[in-house]
């Protein structure tokens, strides 16, 4: 599969010249960091940590139940990932979709930029959850894998009320109403969607990459990135092989990593931030990678670095608009995630952050807007529009995967077996 | 209340509101931490208390050599800044003239930038292409394989960097408050410059060197920011294994294990240190 191989327009054409985003996932890891540390000291206040798994299970009355008398409130608090939503041209902190979704329904959005990675935002969420007080946020945008589940394990987010969803129910791509980590969209609806594939500088790599395989070639040795996560790691060396990971056992798990300790003498770093900037000043020559980030990286100018779906298959995830529990604004939280499902409002972010939107029918929004607009933004805008990074086909959505969805005690297998090859010796 | 028995109150009343800081911050919170590394459990089903004392064997049997590795290249980072930082400091004080302020705030004026930003810094100024190694690559005088990123010297060098000012400035502090009339006295005493420095300036700064090995040993093991960013894959740190047992597997007990040995370790350690060269002239130090 070549979806991704597609050579992309110069970088200046590209519409992002004019405002340089920075990847969503590169963290602005100081403040994460930092989050981290006075998180830790959350924790030691409490010798023993309460469990809160064993949750009612969600049935059908128990929806009912809870969303029973629920009404519309003025405002709604949400949580989200830096850039990764539109952003007016004048001024970066105004969000044009939000402004519609107030003017049209009268209720207040407080945007947070407050995600810079799962583990961080899970540490600051939970003493608040732990407590049964409010977060502060009503709507949160969580990645599928291993977080996703510990929230769902943890009874942490609120079943969704679908009458509340119109718009996800006749616009949503088949495939998000059947995800293998939340079936029936219990608890959630997708944000966007990427690839985790590979990204590559042709600079010093001098052919096309197609393989995962690719990044075991001992040519390549100390400039081979690879992801340090429990997600994104392990996820694509068992598509390589073995297909799809949902039919790996532990058995497999463990011939995958000894594949990948083979090789670990080859890996310059296994990186949890900022290997866009490794792969542009060359430090990197080949590494594992998300979509938007290098669309984004090529957008805003200064590199010409590509991004491939590897033919054994690509590993998908899906950043999702949950509930989290004690939300105080239930019904507002999802008028608001419902909005996002107008194609006319899927078009304004998918132009934006350039990820899969999971409405297919905001492309012929962005046809629109191509067609209206001039020069260079013209030409971005037609890219984006038939971008299969952004708007997929059914059969590259066929070929690609998710990630393992791990329950509490298949994680600690799946972590001891992992684990040791990217904090190893 | 009596004169008497106010005057027997005060010493206490006066400790009290330390002594309360230190118990909230520091006591409390060790106990709780040690309580919370002898659970079992896991974040779904909670933590309870077992009194599990093979965390800590399995902990240490697993993470040794990321162990070890902390310290050694605590151990280096605090030599290279003793080596670095003494002559600054003693160039500072003994020849800084009237510009000594103005030297000491050059001294520190990179550190008002955040620690993670200067460390990303390196990051980009060492690149194997970028402006450092690819001239130097261009010029014929470093193989095209060379890379300073993702190596030892790059994290040692990167806990050297970002520690240093804690190493000069207490050194710099005993050096200045020495009483230069010493120095004269020992030329007078037909002290040659080497014997000058030997038998007054040195055994009278070494309470400055002592203060800045514990300002700089101790974080400087424990970091995980220059080993994530500057190091590679095998320049994993203590730390960075108990960020990740702690956020990413919320391991808690595991993390609370790993964090009770290292700062275990770290305690006795400066505690032997403080018994073998006394304390007193710390106090002095930073008192001065």
């Amino acid at each position: 599969m070549s979806s991704g191989n597609d050579e992309l327009p110069t970088p200046d054409i590209l519409r992002g010249l004019s405002q340089p985003r920075f990847s969503r996932r590169q963290l602005l890891q100081a403040a994460g960091w930092g989050g981290a540390a006075l998180g830790a000291g959350a924790l030691l206040s409490a010798c023993g940590v309460a469990g809160t798994g064993a949750q009612a299970k969600t049935t059908k009355s128990s929806i009912e139940k809870f969303w029973a008398g629920k009404k519309k409130t003025g405002v709604v608090n949400w949580a989200n990932w830096p850039l990764y939503i539109d952003v007016s041209s004048t001024n970066k902190d105004d969000h044009p979709s939000i402004d519609l979704f107030e003017k049209h329904y009268g209720i207040k959005v407080h945007y947070y930029e407050v995600i810079q990675d799962e583990g961080p935002f899970f540490a600051k969420v939970e003493p608040s959850l732990q407590a049964h007080q409010y977060t502060g946020y009503d709507v949160a945008v969580i990645t599928n894998g291993i977080y996703f589940t510990k929230y769902v394990e943890l009874g942490w987010f609120i079943p969704l009320d679908h009458s509340l969803l119109p718009n996800f129910n006749k616009y949503a791509a088949t495939k998000y109403k059947h995800e293998g980590f939340d079936p029936g969209n219990v608890y959630s609806i997708p944000w966007q969607s990427g690839f985790t594939g590979i990204g590559y500088n042709p600079k010093y790599v001098g052919e096309d990459i197609n393989s995962y395989w690719d990044l075991f070639n001992p040519k390549y040795k100390g400039h081979i990135g690879m992801f340090g996560n429990n997600d994104d790691l392990p996820n694509s060396i068992l598509v390589a092989m073995y297909g799809d990971p949902a039919k790996t056992g532990p058995k497999q798990w463990r011939a995958a990593a000894k594949r990948l300790n083979e090789q670990k003498p080859l890996v310059r770093q296994y990186f949890t931030q900022n290997y866009i900037e490794s792969l542009k000043s060359g430090d990197l020559w080949i590494s594992q990678a998300w979509s938007g980030d290098i669309f984004q990286a090529n957008a805003s100018g200064g590199s010409n670095l590509k991004f491939v779906i590897p033919k054994e298959g690509g590993v998908i995830w899906t950043d999702n608009l949950t509930l989290l529990k004690y939300a105080q604004n239930p019904v507002s939280g999802m008028l608001l995630m419902d909005w996002y499902y107008r194609p006319e409002i899927a078009a304004m972010v998918a132009e934006y952050v350039n990820y899969i939107t999971p409405v297919p029918d905001a492309r012929q929004w962005v046809d629109k807007d191509a067609a209206k607009a001039k020069g260079s933004n013209k030409a971005s805008l037609e890219y984006i529009a038939k971008s299969p990074l952004v708007f997929p086909t059914a059969a590259e959505y066929h070929e690609t995967y998710n990630y393992r969805v791990l329950t509490n005690k298949e994680l600690s297998v799946w972590n001891s077996i992992f684990e040791p090859i990217y904090l190893g010796a | 209340m009596t004169l008497r028995m106010r005057a027997r109150l005060a010493p206490y009343l006066l400790i009290l509101p330390g002594g309360l800081w230190l118990a909230i911050f520091f006591v409390i919170p060790i106990i709780a931490l040690l309580a919370l590394s002898l659970d079992t459990g896991n974040l779904i089903n909670g933590f309870r208390e077992t009194f599990h004392v093979a965390t800590y064997v399995n902990q240490l049997s697993q993470y040794h050599t990321q162990f070890i590795r902390s310290f050694v290249y605590g151990t280096i980072a605090t030599a290279a800044m003793i080596a670095i930082g003494y002559p600054v400091a003693y160039w500072i004080a003994f020849h800084g003239g009237t510009r000594k302020s103005a030297y000491l705030f050059l001294l520190i004026l990179p550190f008002f930038v955040t620690f993670v930003l200067r460390t990303v810094s390196w990051q980009f100024l060492l690149a194997d292409q970028g402006i450092v190694l690819g001239t130097l690559k261009n010029w014929g005088l470093l193989p095209q394989g060379f890379r300073v990123l993702s190596t030892n010297f790059a994290v040692i060098a990167g806990l050297t960097y970002n520690f240093l000012p804690y190493m000069v400035l207490p050194i710099y502090v005993a050096l200045e408050r020495m009483d230069k009339g010493l120095l004269e006295a020992a030329s007078d005493l037909y002290a040659n410059r080497r014997e000058v420095f030997r038998r007054v300036v040195l055994p009278l700064s070494i309470p400055g060197v002592f203060a800045g090995i514990l300002l700089t040993f101790v974080p400087a093991v424990s970091d995980y920011v220059n080993a994530e960013i500057l190091g590679g894959v095998n320049q994993v740190m203590i730390g960075n294994i108990i960020e990740n047992q702690y956020l990413v597997n919320n391991n808690y007990p595991q993390a609370a294990a790993l964090s009770f040995v290292l700062m275990a370790a770290l305690l006795i350690g400066v505690f032997i240190y403080a018994r073998a060269l006394g304390t007193e002239d710390i106090l002095s130090v930073s008192s001065g």
